[in-house]
Parts: C-alpha cells; sequence; structure tokens
C-alpha cells in the first residue's frame, strides 16, 4: 500500500515538476483512447450536450477561442483557436471585434472565412425554426453577429457582462462550412467536416472513430500525432483492463480512484496520472412543494446533518469526490474563502452544534421521525456512493431516509414531473463561467430546469445585478449575497464537488487536464514518447 | 400435412401482433422521454426549446394511435423506422452489429456442440459411474454459473496469467474487426465471450443429450439388438444415437433463441458493438423505435424457432398433426 | 391424494406402499447428487432464515475506515467499497435470493399450474389464446419486462419478484399443459364427468395431482433460473436496489471496478450464486429421476 501510495506521489510529481514539459514533442505516432460512454445520438457538436459526442468529434473541428491548451484550468484567460489575437471589448463591453487568421483551409480544400464562423454562430445564437441549439440560453446577452469583412467577425452585445467570454469559449462551438449550412443545417448531424488538426479517416458506429493528420493546419508544427482511434467502451472495467494492457493509452474523462490505485500499484512508472478539481458536483434538491420540505426549518435540518468536510475527505478514497464548495467553482477567483464558506448552513465546521441545531429545528418543525425517499440515479460513480452516505449522515440526527435508485430516463422524468420528495442531481457546466453556472439555481419560475420547484424574488434581483456587473470585485460581493441566500433558505445544498483522476500511458505528452472533461479535447498538442 | 403447417403458420401473426402492441404500450408507460435523456444526462443545463424542437422532429407529439398505425404499418412495408436517438435508419443500426453477435453466437453453438454431444453420450452409457458425475457436476455448473461472472473472472485471469507468465498482461482487443480483414485479431476478441456463453449453452445440451440416450437406451429394441449380439458400438450409433438426436437439435434450435437474451449482459462485459448491447442502449435511452425493432426482431427468432421446431415434430410424429 | 404405485425391488422386504421415511431414505442413498443438492438448499435456508443470529456485523452499515479489505480475522470474507462486510452480506443475501427464488418460483408455479391445466381442460378457444399469450410472453425480452415493472412500480424486492415471475408462468403453464393433456384424454375423466362432477373438482382433484412430477420439476429449476435472472437484472441496474444485500447486486458495479485489486468482492457472492442454483438444480434432476420410472436404473 505505502509503496502505491510512493508511485503515486512519484507519478504526481513529475507532473507537477516539468509543467512544460521540457522535452521537445516527437513527431509521430498513432493514440488509441477510449471514449467512456455508448456512442452519441448526432455528431452535431452545437445540438448535443453528451461528452461522447465531444470527445469523438473535437479533433475534427476548429473553434473562434478557447481555453489555453497549455494551462487550460486558468479560468480567467483564454487563447485564440481562429482569431489572430484575443481583442478588448469597445462600447462599454458591448462590442466585441475578432479578427479571423487567414489562410485556413476546411479539410474539402474551401477556404474558411469570418463568414463561416458568423453562419456557424448564428446557427448557436439564433438557431432557425426545426434547428436545435442546446447552450442558446447561455447567449442571450449576444445581439447581432456579422462578418463586416472576410477576416472579422463582430459580436455586438445588449448588455456588458462577465459572463460572455467564458461562454465564447464553448468546446462545442465548432465552425461549420458556410456553404454546406445554407443547404442543410442537419447536415453535420451526420457528416463531420471541419478544419481541425485531424481529418476523419473512419467512422464505424457503435464502435469507433479514426482520424488522420490535417497536413494544413493552421497552427505550425501541429498535430504532432500522425492519427488516433477513439473505441467506446462504456463500462469501467473494461477500460481500466485495456489500459493494463495496452489496448488503449487513456480514457479523457475521470476513473475512479480504485482505478487509478490498481494502475499505478501494477504498472509503476509506466503510468503518469493528472487530477483536477472538476466543474461538476451533485445537488442535494427539496421539492419545495412536497410537504415538509415547504418548511425551512426542516430544509436547513436537513442540510446542517451532514458532514460534509469529513465525508469528503473519506468518499474520495472510493469516489470521485474531494472538494467541500458552495455552489461556485472551488478553483475560481469567485469561489468564497474556507471562512467565508464555514459560515453558511452545511458547511459548519463543529459538526456536533451543526447535528445539535438540526435535531433541534426539527423538533421545533415536529418532524422528529422524518422519513422520506431520496431519488438517485443508477451510477454508482458517485452518484449511489454519496446518496449512500448522505443516508447514513441523515439517520445521525434520526432523519429515516432511504434511496430509490432508478435509471436515468425514470430519474430525468421524475424530477420535471416534481414526482420526487427529496433528489439527488448532478450539476455539469463546461468552461468555468461562475455567473452563468449560478444561473442553474435561479428560482423555478425564472429556470425551468430547477427541480427545487421554489419561488424567490430576492435571488432573481441578486442575479440579475450580478449578471449585468462588469467590475469583478462587485460582482464577487454579489456572488456571496446570491449563494448566502441559497443556503439560508436552504433551496438546495451543493454536497462535495466531483474529482478528476485521469490516468494514462506515460508515453502520451502534451496533454494537460482541466477542471472540465470537455475542456482541450482538440489533441492538437498531444505527442507520444515512444 | 398441408392444413397443419398453414395453421401453424397462421397462429404466428397474432402472436406478432401481440408482442408489438405490449412493446408499444409497455415502452410509453415506461417514464423517460429520449429528448430529456439526450440533452439533460450529463448535468448541464439546456434550453426547454430544444425538447420541444426534438419532440417535434421525431414525431413524438402525435396521438398514440398514430404512432401504433405508423410502428405496424412498418412492417408491411419494410421500413422499420428510424431510431430516435441517432437518426440513423434502424435497419443500418442493427445490421452494423448483427454480424458481431452473429459471429459470437454461431462460435458458441459450435463450440457447445462439438462437446455436449460427446460428453452426454459418455454420460448416458455410463449411467452412475464417476464419469457420469464428473459431466452431471460440469453441466449443472454451466447452467449455474451467471454467464456475465463468468466473463469477468475470466478477463481478470488471462491478463493475471499471462502477466505471471509473459510479464505483460493480455487483454482481447475492445475494437471489432471483420474476420475477413484480420482472422487473428478477430478471433482473438470474439473466443472468450464464444466460451462463456457457450459454456452454458452446453451445459444444457450436454443434459439433454444425456436425458435422451437414457431414455432411447432403455427401449426395447435396443434390448433386442444386444440380445442380437450385434457389437455394442453399432448399437450405439445407428439406433440409439439417430433417435436421440431429435429431441438434442429441436432443444439446440430453440436455446439458441435464448442465446441472443445472454448476449446483451455479456457484450457488455466485454465491449463488443453487438446486437445486445445496442438493446440495453435502445431501452435506456427510451429510443422507441429501435427498441420496438429490436423486441420483434428477437420475438420473430423465438417463434421461427419454434416454429420449425413444431414443424418437425408434425412431420415425425403423425399424432400430433391430426390432433 | 393419489399414490404412484413403485414397483418392488430386491430392497423392500413385503412393503408395497413404502412408508415415506422409507422412501426418503431410499432417495438418499440412491441419488448422493441429490441428496447433496437438498442439503445445499437447506443450509441457504437456515442460513438466511437465521441471519440475524449467525451474521457478525450489520450488513448494510458503511465503515469508511475498512474499505476493501482483504479476508482477515475481523472480516472473514473481507469488506466492499464501502467498508460493509462481506459474509455478513452474503448472509442476508441467502434470504433475499431464497424470497426471491422461492416466492418467484412459487407464485410463477401456482400461477402456471391453473393456466396450464385449465387451457389443457378447457381446450378450443380458451387453449388457443392462451397459447398465444404465453407465447409473446416468452418471448419477449426479460430487460424491458423488468424495466418497466421497476418504473413504473418502483424498486424493491417484491417488484423485483414480480419482473421475474411474469415469463415463468408461460413456461411452467407450458409444461404442466403437456402432461394434462395426455391425462386429459385418460378415460376415468370422462367418467368423472359423467358423474355429474363439476370442473373445478375434476381439475383440482382428478388432474392436478397427476401432473406433479413435472411441475415440481419445473419448480425447482424454476428457483435457479430466478435467482440468476435476479443477478442478471441487477448486474444491468435493473434488479434489487442498494444498499439491500443481494447476491446479484454486489456482482454489480463496485465488483467488477475492484475485480482485479480486490477480487474477492466479485468471487464470493458469484461462488454462492453458483452454489445456490447447483444445489437446487441437483435436488431438481435427483426428484426427476425418481418420480420418472422410465430413467431409473434397472
Amino acid at each position: 500500500m505505502r509503496k502505491a501510495l510512493l508511485s503515486a506521489a512519484m507519478a504526481l510529481g513529475l507532473v507537477a515538476a516539468a509543467p512544460a514539459d521540457a522535452q521537445t514533442p516527437k513527431r509521430g505516432g498513432h493514440l488509441t483512447y477510449m471514449i467512456a460512454a455508448d456512442g452519441g445520438p448526432s455528431l452535431d457538436g452545437h445540438r448535443e450536450t453528451t461528452y461522447a459526442v465531444l470527445h469523438a468529434t473535437a479533433p475534427f473541428y476548429s473553434t473562434l477561442i478557447r481555453v489555453k491548451p497549455d494551462e487550460p484550468s486558468n479560468t480567467t484567460e483564454f487563447a485564440c483557436d481562429l482569431c489572430t489575437e484575443f481583442p478588448t471589448p469597445t462600447d462599454n463591453g458591448l462590442t466585441w471585434t475578432f479578427k479571423i487568421r487567414k489562410g485556413v483551409k476546411f479539410h474539402d480544400g474551401s477556404p474558411l472565412t469570418a463568414h463561416d464562423v458568423v453562419a456557424s454562430w448564428q446557427k448557436i445564437v439564433h438557431p432557425p425554426k426545426g434547428v436545435a441549439s442546446a447552450r442558446e440560453a447561455l447567449f442571450v446577452m449576444v445581439d447581432t453577429i456579422t462578418a463586416p469583412d472576410d477576416e472579422t467577425v463582430v459580436f455586438k452585445l445588449k448588455y456588458a457582462t462577465l459572463t460572455f467570454l467564458p461562454a465564447l469559449a464553448d468546446p462545442y462551438a465548432y465552425i461549420y462550412p458556410k456553404h454546406i449550412l445554407d443547404k442543410d443545417m442537419h447536415y453535420f448531424e451526420k457528416n463531420i467536416l471541419g478544419s481541425g488538426p485531424f481529418k476523419l479517416e473512419a467512422y464505424e458506429v457503435g464502435q469507433s472513430v479514426k482520424g488522420v493528420r490535417n497536413p494544413d493546419f493552421y497552427h505550425p508544427g501541429q498535430p504532432y500525432l500522425d492519427g488516433f482511434t477513439a473505441i467506446f467502451a462504456p463500462r469501467q472495467s473494461v477500460r481500466t483492463e485495456a489500459i493494463k494492457a495496452d489496448r488503449a493509452a487513456m480514457e479523457f474523462r475521470s476513473m475512479p480512484p480504485s482505478a487509478r490505485d490498481q494502475l499505478v500499484k501494477e504498472l509503476g512508472d509506466k503510468i503518469t496520472v493528472q487530477e483536477s478539481d472538476w466543474n461538476c458536483g451533485n445537488v442535494v434538491t427539496p421539492n419545495h412543494k412536497k410537504k415538509p420540505f415547504d418548511d425551512v426549518r426542516v430544509r436547513r435540518a436537513l442540510f446542517l446533518a451532514v458532514d460534509q468536510w469529513k465525508g469528503a475527505q473519506a468518499l474520495q478514497k472510493i469516489a470521485v469526490v474531494r472538494t467541500v464548495g458552495s455552489l461556485v467553482y472551488p478553483g475560481s477567483p469567485f469561489a468564497p474563502t474556507k471562512e467565508e464558506l464555514q459560515q453558511q448552513i452545511g458547511y459548519w465546521p463543529d459538526i456536533e452544534k451543526s447535528r445539535a441545531e438540526a435535531r433541534r429545528l426539527l423538533k421545533e418543525a415536529g418532524q422528529e421521525n422524518l422519513t422520506f425517499e431520496l431519488l438517485n440515479r443508477n451510477v454508482d460513480q458517485p452518484y449511489i456512493i454519496v446518496g449512500t452516505w448522505l443516508i447514513d449522515e441523515w439517520s445521525k440526527v434520526g432523519i429515516k431516509a432511504t434511496q430509490k435508485v432508478v435509471p436515468t430516463g425514470p430519474w430525468l422524468d421524475s424530477m420535471r414531473a416534481g414526482d420526487f420528495t427529496v433528489a439527488l442531481e448532478a450539476n455539469c457546466q463546461n468552461v468555468v463561467n461562475p455567473i452563468a453556472d449560478a444561473a442553474r439555481w435561479l428560482p423555478s419560475e425564472v429556470m425551468r430546469e430547477n427541480f427545487a420547484y421554489f419561488s424567490d424574488p430576492v435571488m432573481v434581483d441578486i442575479y440579475n445585478r450580478m449578471l449585468k456587473e462588469t467590475d469583478f470585485t462587485k460582482a464577487r460581493a454579489l456572488m456571496r449575497e446570491y449563494e448566502r441566500r441559497v443556503t439560508d433558505e436552504a433551496h438546495q445544498l451543493m454536497v462535495t464537488w466531483w474529482y478528476r483522476i485521469v490516468p494514462m500511458r506515460s508515453y502520451v505528452k502534451g496533454w494537460k487536464i482541466s477542471p472540465s472533461h470537455y475542456l482541450n479535447q482538440s489533441l492538437a498538442n498531444i505527442w507520444l514518447d515512444k | 400435412m398441408l392444413q397443419y403447417i398453414l395453421k401453424r403458420v397462421l397462429l404466428v401473426i397474432p402472436t406478432l401482433i401481440g408482442a408489438a402492441a405490449l412493446v408499444f404500450l409497455l415502452m410509453r408507460a415506461i417514464p423517460g422521454d429520449v429528448c430529456v435523456i439526450r440533452l439533460g444526462s450529463g448535468g448541464g443545463t439546456f434550453d426547454p426549446k430544444a425538447i420541444a424542437t426534438c419532440h417535434a422532429e421525431l414525431g413524438m407529439d402525435r396521438s398514440m394511435f398514430l404512432q401504433f398505425v405508423d410502428f405496424v404499418w412498418g412492417f408491411f412495408t419494410f421500413d422499420f423506422g428510424t431510431s430516435m436517438w441517432s437518426g440513423k435508419p434502424v435497419i443500418q443500426e442493427i445490421g452494423i452489429r448483427l454480424p458481431v453477435s452473429l459471429e459470437i453466437a454461431f462460435l458458441a453453438t459450435f463450440v457447445a456442440v462439438a462437446i455436449a454431444i460427446p460428453l452426454g453420450t459418455i454420460s448416458a452409457l455410463k449411467q452412475n459411474s464417476w464419469i457420469d458425475y464428473v459431466v452431471r457436476i460440469v453441466a449443472i455448473g454451466g447452467i449455474a454459473t451467471p454467464s456475465f461472472w463468468l466473463g469477468i473472472v475470466s478477463i481478470v485471469l488471462v491478463l493475471d496469467i499471462t502477466k505471471a507468465i509473459t510479464g505483460t498482461p493480455w487483454m482481447p482487443p475492445i475494437d471489432f474487426v471483420p474476420f475477413t480483414q484480420d482472422p487473428l485479431r478477430n478471433l482473438s476478441m470474439v473466443i472468450l465471450p464464444a466460451l462463456t456463453i457457450g459454456y452454458r449453452y452446453s451445459a444444457v445440451s450436454m443434459r439433454m443429450t444425456r436425458s435422451a440416450m437414457l431414455e432411447v437406451l432403455r427401449e426395447d429394441y435396443i434390448r433386442t439388438a444386444r440380445a442380437k449380439g450385434l457389437i455394442h458400438k453399432l448399437i450405439i450409433n445407428r439406433h440409439a444415437l439417430k433417435n436421440a438426436m431429435l429431441p438434442v437439435v429441436t432443444l439446440i434450435g430453440i436455446e439458441f433463441a435464448f442465446l441472443i437474451g445472454g448476449l446483451v449482459v455479456t457484450e457488455q462485459v466485454f465491449n463488443l458493438n453487438g446486437v445486445g448491447r445496442l438493446f440495453v442502449q435502445a431501452v435506456q435511452n427510451k429510443d422507441y423505435t429501435l427498441t420496438q425493432a429490436l423486441v420483434m426482431l428477437t420475438v420473430a427468432i423465438f417463434v421461427i424457432c419454434n416454429l420449425i421446431v413444431d414443424l418437425l415434430y408434425a412431420w415425425l410424429d403423425p399424432r400430433i398433426r391430426y390432433n | 391424494m393419489s399414490t404412484t404405485v413403485m414397483p418392488v425391488s430386491a430392497d423392500d422386504t413385503l412393503a408395497l406402499r413404502p412408508s415415506v421415511w422409507a422412501r426418503c431414505v431410499r432417495f438418499v442413498r440412491r441419488e448422493p447428487l441429490g441428496t447433496f443438492g437438498l442439503f445445499l438448499v437447506i443450509a441457504m435456508a437456515i442460513v438466511g432464515g437465521l441471519a440475524e443470529v449467525i451474521a457478525p456485523y450489520n450488513p448494510t452499515a458503511n465503515d469508511f475506515s475498512a474499505m476493501t479489505e482483504a479476508p482477515s480475522l475481523t472480516h472473514l470474507l473481507g469488506t466492499d467499497q464501502f467498508g460493509r462486510d462481506l459474509l455478513s452480506r452474503l448472509i442476508y443475501g441467502a434470504r433475499t435470493a431464497l424470497i426471491v427464488g422461492l416466492s418467484s418460483a412459487i407464485v410463477g408455479g401456482a400461477i402456471g399450474l391453473v393456466l396450464g391445466v385449465g387451457s389443457a381442460y378447457f381446450g378450443g378457444r380458451i387453449d388457443l389464446v392462451l397459447q398465444r399469450i404465453f407465447d409473446v410472453v416468452m418471448a419477449f425480452p426479460l430487460i424491458i419486462l423488468a424495466l418497466a415493472v421497476v418504473s413504473i412500480f418502483g424498486t424493491g424486492v417484491q417488484n423485483v419478484i414480480i419482473a421475474i415471475t411474469i415469463p415463468l408462468i408461460p413456461r411452467i403453464a407450458r409444461v404442466v399443459r403437456s402432461s394434462a393433456l395426455a391425462i386429459r384424454e385418460i378415460p376415468y375423466v370422462d367418467a368423472a364427468r359423467a358423474c355429474g362432477f363439476g370442473h373445478w373438482r375434476i381439475i383440482l382433484c382428478h388432474m392436478v395431482p397427476n401432473v406433479m412430477a413435472p411441475f415440481l420439476i419445473m419448480i425447482t429449476a424454476s428457483v435457479g433460473q430466478a435467482i440468476l435472472a435476479e443477478a442478471s437484472l441487477s448486474y444491468l441496474g435493473l434488479g434489487v436496489q442498494e444498499p439491500v444485500p443481494a447476491w446479484g447486486l454486489m456482482l454489480q458495479g463496485g465488483a467488477e471496478e475492484y475485480a482485479s485489486s480486490a477480487p474477492w468482492i466479485a468471487i464470493f457472492p458469484g461462488v454462492a450464486i453458483m452454489l445456490s442454483v447447483l444445489g437446487v438444480n441437483l435436488f431438481g434432476d435427483a426428484l426427476r429421476d425418481t418420480l420418472d420410472p422410465k430413467l431409473r436404473v434397472r
């Protein structure tokens, strides 16, 4: 066991010690990796939300801007992909003008101009009738998108906001050729044609996606790889064993701690592990429309009973969770300090005091023998594990809860129909965009997808002010107010943010982990040390 | 005879219609919406308009009656619809995955039969000897072991054993290549799952062979043949085995239909892109058209196997025909 | 009830109707494998029944300080990923397995018996319609039935039993029906009708007892099938749910994840399933050998 920990430390240390990969990238080689899901529905990034589609298609496309490939955990600075340099907004933050690179070609040889960028973004922000855009709501601040000439794209906003730039770095915002979009908006659901570092070689439905280097790629020297194969592998055990046997080098989403420990123990220095906080977490959502959870005292008691600090420490050994945080991603400058956090309900450092208060509140509300069913999704990591832990915690104040574990379809359906008492949800965003990410906590009259079913105009007011606030310090203060409102009224509780663990074969170099498994997947800067 | 065949074939139709109605109703009774799963299962927020667009696109906003008519009509026109999840024609989705499942099914059948018939025969000939006991235990082991558990254990064993012997662990490939393209790689992927499923299949066939042989060996005409002094082997081969084979063959035929069901869990364990895995996905995604088509396929295979068996029996045993 | 006349063998002395005890003794002597199977089943029943007394730990008590521990003196079979004692979970799992297996087999058997005999007795249209319904249900994939039951009625052991029982009914009904068909032609049924006996009396008093032999064999086979079905359903996430201790559930999720590093989590439940289904099937085989005169060794 100690030997394993030592190897793990060494593996992590290697990564920390040489952040910029002091070696020169070698050209050539074929990367085989796995996608931790079954094949996604369509191939159109604008339309889908599942990472299965992203991991399979991102290498074929370019985006306007993106997270920095060498520093993908940086949540405040972004890099250009198709643009030439990062613009400063004019007009009090209302106008953003991007200059597009010259000489970029799509894989069919046609040139990429600002008009293609505009056409693709119009599809995302103002989709025509019959065309679905999954993240349309992120871009309500965008008024117009125009291309005054072949090399310039102008975004005009309705109001200035700190949420625009992170939203623009959406990894799903593929740039499609305008001449194809004009003919058929649904073309990219079944076909792939981009300008990215790799060209499509073969797509075997349900099984694998193969790509080959794009010789005309506009970032000089890249991609280093000759090609890649992505294999769909939905079961965790298959993925662990495949890495052991070197049938595949890695998988880009995350592995549970046990898989990491196993691989480190058996492969020693042939395995490198990168870890990061994850922009995902579980949320305890009491249905305010179901008694007794319409009573704020009962809700507060529910949250006070849970010892997140100790729980996170124990759970991180068996589940992909680690950090205790509020509704803001812990690694972001918008996140509260530990002191600020520990004053909120559900985060008190003294658990005995917290539980005593919980019992007192339950007694006052007449709910000492509270019994309910926790609706949960039938996925082990980490839903069922977190659910099991929560039930244990609640039992310590006399709450008798049981888990009702259902498959994904019924889970989503029950929540949308309000047909549950308390549910364990997931909250997963891609680019860290704290203010935009905070929108999902808004009351149900504004945010239809908030399954807590409550009304709170104070929250809505705070949020609207925060959305339009361009000064960082003031925005952060507003975020604290927003947060306090959620925990004081005990609307929903964020429990233990998830933790990304990505073990990979040591010959894979150049890839850096980020807070989201949706980011940094173009594979352009990956090389193999073989 | 013709009348019997006709009657028997006609009886297939209400079964198929019954199955169609049942799967149609059940799928819609189960909560879950393919559009919501498609957009919401990642945990991220999405636009409610997108769901409405999706529903309209898939025809889910039509009345149930219209949807059912569409479904049944599709069978007559051989248009089995498009998958609600991927938008591809159902025939294409199934067609891509059928070769994998069929290859494993046939390999499993071949292995099973090659083991079952000789062992079952020997076990019957030497009833209650130690060979018989060993075969019976092995056979019951095959019926008692969950095949997916066997699959999990076998992969781990292969990994550990290859690591112990050669120093590098070996695992079957996780992506499929057709036999014609690379026979060795293809076989290395298919052999473990075939053995895992084949074990149970061979166990059932072994037991049936044994009991069929036992029954036949009791028959008077066998005693007569023995009394006549013919050589033991001749008796067995010409008389007993031939007559014992009928129930065995029919069992193999019927069990083949159940084999497809066994593929469902096994394909998960071995990461095979087959029809079983497609089925699990379709059900989990609430993809009505695909699930319905797959269920009808399973039911059709089952019904056809039964039909063939019944006709075979009728042909061989006149009493049944005239019932 | 009815008596099956047994041929006298050399062991018996002047007893034309051997006592139940004598029959049992003969069974044990003739069918050692079957007796072994019966012993396994009885052991399982005792273990499951006395679970509260025998199990060293609470099967659902998480212990995050003792996760995935190898078998040791404190935990004889080790612990799983939540720190729960595997031996205790196996013991309580025996109870769940027996409940699921026996309930499914008995309820399915009872319904199948009535439907099968009724179908054979009444014949005609009723028989035709019932046969088609049986066809549909038998051909229908278990997953969808299970998912439908789970989604509509919720999870829980009783709903898993419902999901497993439904496909069992037509299988049992089929076998019972073919036996009953043979009996229907025997003259005494006509005679009974001529005497004015009602349908139900004939069915219950005359036909049912005579299909008991194949029926009992099907029941024992069904117990094994039910236990295996629960395992498969749990593996796919459609069966019993956490934290109920059930062998099939123990093989899902964590077991696979830890198959190389903590193999005991996967091995012991699998072995438990194997042994219990083995026992039930061995006993069922022996029962068939005993009840079916043609297969006995001369």
